[in-house]
């Protein structure tokens, strides 16, 4: 699905332009959006070399076990093919809650140390899990508390009440987050099916 | 509530950056070794999602800036409209899951041009806060680990961004309209 999306995205866009007969319009931004790209890795090097470390010391001081330990209803619940002992759950956990509290940089690394636990546990390596689709089911509806982003924004633009929106908001994204819970536990059932 | 949360939120990276290395310490971890053996990982791994991102992100400027995406847009318009969605959110509701810097720009937009406190200001304000960048999230996770068939989660997470869209826009109608 993801070759279709992607080329359907460059074809209509080729398309546009060419229609418009501004075909250079192509290729600007073509080179706007790799440099932009390379320019958001970059900027994630510092954060991921930070916490990647931070994750260590926790790993080894047993933090990580604890916290699955503590969690481990929810996370039975959402991932019943992780052991619960294994590392995978910790770093799972400790993701879901830095997206919790809008700790959005933390929450990368900590994802990505999760993918790479549950990519221990796949038998085919190029072929994704059930368990990683849920992850990328709750990292995609992005559950928060506090909107903190939108709420720098709406103060910029001078709005008397800028945190006025964090109720609806809240409420908006648990139920995108549930609907997205439900439809990965759909799929999963269908794809354990098929194979 | 919102400023014991936010109050949290300011707190917990400074709690978590020196309770993490104490509680290891108490626990005889060789903290300032554990953490350059960790961080060591931390290059590779972005270096890693460099091609995945180059490509996304390349297709979707390409899909924004000619002006396809406005084009896809026209389709939208009458379905918003017997919905009696506001139309100006539309293009925030169709970049927020390919592009996060993309749908913020328009939010931004509606933000100058009918205030934030507006109820179209309020309800741009959900929907991109609502959700995240799918496409992004969906890169940068799997490439990281160089999944190459990533079955349905692109299915499920932008079915969830529909989900989120109309969501926001009817808690919004339920809270700031009535």
């Amino acid at each position: 699905m993801i070759h279709y999306i992607w080329l359907f995205m460059i074809a209509s866009g080729v398309i546009a332009a060419a229609l418009q007969g501004k075909i250079d319009l192509v290729t600007m931004a073509a080179l706007n959006g790799a440099k932009e790209a390379v320019a958001v890795c970059i900027g994630l090097i510092s954060i991921l070399v930070f916490w990647l470390g931070m994750m260590r010391i926790a790993k080894d001081a047993g933090l990580l076990e604890k916290l699955a330990y503590i969690m481990r209803p929810v996370a039975k619940a959402l991932f019943p093919t992780v052991p619960t002992n294994h590392p995978a759950m910790g770093y799972i956990l400790s993701n879901m809650s830095a997206n919790l509290f809008g700790l959005g940089n933390a929450a990368t690394p900590m994802g990505i140390k999760a993918m790479e636990e549950l990519q221990k546990l796949n038998p085919d390596p190029k072929t994704a899990t059930p368990a990683m689709c849920t992850l990328l089911a709750l990292n995609t509806s992005g559950l928060t508390l506090i909107p903190t982003t939108i709420i720098g924004i709406r103060m910029k633009h001078g709005s008397v009440d800028p945190t006025d929106i964090i109720g609806p908001t809240l409420i908006a994204t648990f139920c995108a987050t549930s609907f997205a819970i439900l439809l990965d536990r759909y799929y999963q059932r269908r794809y354990r099916k098929k194979s | 509530m919102y400023e014991f949360v936010s109050l949290l939120s300011k707190w917990m990276l400074p709690l978590m950056i020196v309770m993490i290395p104490l509680y290891a310490i108490w626990r005889k971890v060789p903290v300032y070794e554990s953490f350059v053996e960790g961080a060591k990982e931390g290059f590779p791994t972005a270096v890693e999602i460099i091609p995945h991102l180059v490509g996304m992100m390349v297709a979707v400027s390409i899909f924004r800036d000619t002006g396809a995406m406005e084009f896809y847009l026209q389709f939208l318009r009458p379905i918003a409209s017997w919905l009696h969605i506001p139309e100006e959110v539309l293009p925030i509701g169709l970049l927020r899951p390919i592009s996060g810097t993309g749908s913020l720009a328009f939010v931004e937009s509606v933000l100058r041009t009918y205030g934030p406190d507006s109820f179209i200001g309020k309800l741009a304000s959900t929907i991109q806060a609502s959700t995240d960048t799918t496409l992004y999230v969906i890169t940068v996770y799997f490439g990281a680990v160089g999944i190459k068939r990533t079955l349905y989660a692109l299915k499920v997470g932008l079915w969830a961004d529909v989900a989120g869209f109309l969501f926001s826009w009817i808690i919004c109608s339920l809270v700031f309209l009535s």
